[in-house]
């Protein structure tokens, strides 16, 4: 940037002027905690003295019984939760889109907006009204599942063990829906009519049409949606602790990367929070999207064929 | 004849799943709403009916606004979303354009540098973030808040922001500097104005998730005087889970705020969506 492009020696000063407050604001407040953290996670404190300790922390989170045990629960329980958001989520998602986007369709701009309301309610709000809705004592789930005759098959989902984790993530699908359907949607709306009327002259239309010329059109967005619900799940945290509180009860059952960063960060109940360690989790959660992320951007955005139309 | 009756029926099924699910979608918010103009009674004996004159009460919203911190907190909200937005737009308009404009050395570094932050959370960060914050005396202050979602939203609107700029035509540029106007009356005389509805489409992804965040008001400005409207209707929730009324009236009215903005600007969303802006 010190130097010009050549044929104009001098320094041009508003191009820095230009970048200077974002480049200044998102080094200090993001990208320089982001590596203190990660450097965080390689100190430990002992009689109020950093200590450099290597990958000890991470040793013990990994091992030591005491951590490690709650470590890789929660760590299944987000991969868990990553793979009901992409067969539920993203499916539905790609269909609803499918469905807005036929030619002829009334009431599109309100199909539209409705499930898009989700996504736009606080947490705070998503995870009460669910609570509200699932719980035995206000009946509204039971009631409703009696109309269809399937009363006797209601069950507090929320507080058992084997069922919370996966009522909250569909919970969270149904409220992130409206992003896949947006942008698949956006995707099929690009996609040129002469193409999809070279295929009708085929003999290509309704469903087979869908199969063979849009869905190989919109695979690039599909990979976006995909790795923007890998990131948002590895990083999930709000749900899990507006329904079930910083324990992620019933005894850790809905225990995520998020909430378990949380309560080592800041302790709960007796355990006191350990800075050091809170760090090490981060780095974790970093490393796990870093990967995802990097899976992504080369192995699998390279080889989607690009159609420029 | 087969070809039309099969067309009907196809455009029956399509609105069957469309319908169905937008019940689903709009139902949570709907219970809420009717059940917060209802007696207590009405609540929990009919959870599912509208409220008419017998149950028809406005008990709730009198407890909400009874001790006023409500509206402090709206107050809190609205003063981070507008300043974060503010400057997010102000800041990464600028740094789209010196990045799309302008040739020079760093040019592809800073725009992957800037990039990294769309796909890495900073919440990762926030071990060092709340270190940083205790260090300069802002933690408990709406500017530590504003700070960090400056910084969250830059990565996005940087993106979006330099794909339109990218469009705005050259010779529009040119004759301004043949008619000598310098390089800031060009960015923000022509091309600002030109660019409106890709600002708009950034305004509303940088807008809903500063709104509904609940991870760094709770870690950042828990304070009385700090609370925003999220953090603030999660503790009321914890304070008067048994008082029904308060709660549904509460989440009433945090529903609201969003879904008015949404009305504002989804056609704006739309159009910069589907222009291309997020591929």
């Amino acid at each position: 940037m010190t130097k010009a492009v050549p044929g104009k020696k001098i320094f041009r000063w508003h191009i820095a002027v230009f970048l200077l407050p974002a480049v200044v604001v998102y080094s200090l407040i993001m990208v320089l905690p982001l590596f203190g953290t990660l450097q965080l996670s390689l100190y430990s404190e002992v009689d109020s003295k950093q200590i450099f300790v290597g990958l000890g922390n991470f040793m013990t989170l990994f091992g030591d019984p005491l951590w490690s045990g709650q470590f890789w629960n929660a760590l299944i329980n987000n991969i868990w939760l990553f793979i009901v958001h992409m067969c539920v989520q993203n499916p539905i998602g790609i269909l609803l889109a499918a469905l807005l986007s036929s030619p002829v369709l009334r009431f599109r701009g309100f199909y539209r907006g409705a499930i898009f309301v989700p996504t736009l309610l606080s947490f705070v709000i998503v995870g009460f009204v669910w609570k509200l809705i699932l719980s035995p004592l206000w009946g509204v789930a039971p009631s409703l599942m009696d109309m269809v005759g399937l009363k006797s098959l209601f069950l507090p989902w929320l507080g058992k063990e084997a069922y919370a984790l996966t009522a909250l993530s569909l919970v969270s699908v149904w409220q992130f829906i409206g992003i896949p359907m947006m942008l698949i949607y956006a995707a099929l709306l690009s996609i040129p009519d002469e193409i999809l009327e070279a295929g009708e002259c085929d003999g290509l239309t309704g469903l087979s049409a869908f199969w063979k010329i849009k869905l190989p059109l919109i695979l690039p967005s599909i990979g976006i949606i995909s790795i923007l619900t890998f990131v948002g799940n590895f990083n999930a945290f709000d749900l899990i602790y507006v329904t079930q509180g910083a324990l992620a009860g019933p005894n850790f059952a809905t225990d995520i990367l998020g909430t378990f960063m949380f309560r080592t960060f800041f302790g709960f109940q007796l355990q006191l929070g350990d800075t050091h360690m809170g760090a090490t989790v981060a780095s974790v959660m970093f490393l796990i999207i870093l990967v995802g992320v990097c899976i992504y951007l080369f192995g699998i955005q390279t080889r989607l064929r690009r159609y420029q139309f | 004849m087969s070809v039309a009756r099969r067309s009907i029926s196809r455009s029956f099924a399509t609105h069957l799943i469309l319908g169905l699910y937008t019940i689903i979608a709009l139902f949570p918010a709907f219970l809420i709403i009717i059940n917060s103009f209802k007696t207590r009674k009405a609540i929990f004996r009919s959870p599912l009916s509208l409220p008419d004159s017998e149950t028809f009460s406005l008990v709730g919203y009198q407890e909400v606004f009874r001790g006023g911190e409500f509206f402090f907190y709206f107050q809190n909200s609205l003063v981070v979303t507008v300043l974060s937005l503010f400057f997010v737009l102000l800041f990464g308009a600028m740094a789209a354009f010196a990045l799309s404009e302008y040739r020079f050395r760093g040019n592809l570094f800073l725009g992957l540098f800037l990039a990294l932050g769309i796909m890495i959370p900073i919440r990762l960060g926030t071990v060092a973030i709340l270190k940083l914050m205790v260090a300069t005396g802002l933690v408990n202050t709406l500017t530590a808040l504003i700070l960090v979602y400056v910084a969250q939203g830059i990565p996005l609107a940087v993106f979006i922001l330099s794909e339109f700029m990218k469009q705005v035509s050259d010779d529009l540029k040119n004759a301004g500097r043949i008619d000598g106007l310098g390089e800031f009356t060009i960015f923000f005389q022509l091309v600002l104005p030109l660019i409106r509805p890709a600002l708009a489409t950034v305004a509303v992804f940088t807008m809903i998730p500063i709104w509904n965040d609940l991870w760094f008001p709770l870690l950042l400005a828990n304070s009385e005087e700090t609370k925003t409207v999220t953090l603030g209707a999660q503790q009321f929730i914890g304070q008067y889970v048994t008082n029904w009324n308060a709660v549904l009236a509460a989440l009433s009215l945090a529903i609201l705020p969003v879904l008015v903005l949404y009305l504002i600007f989804s056609k704006q969303l739309i159009r910069g969506i589907t222009a291309g802006a997020v591929k």
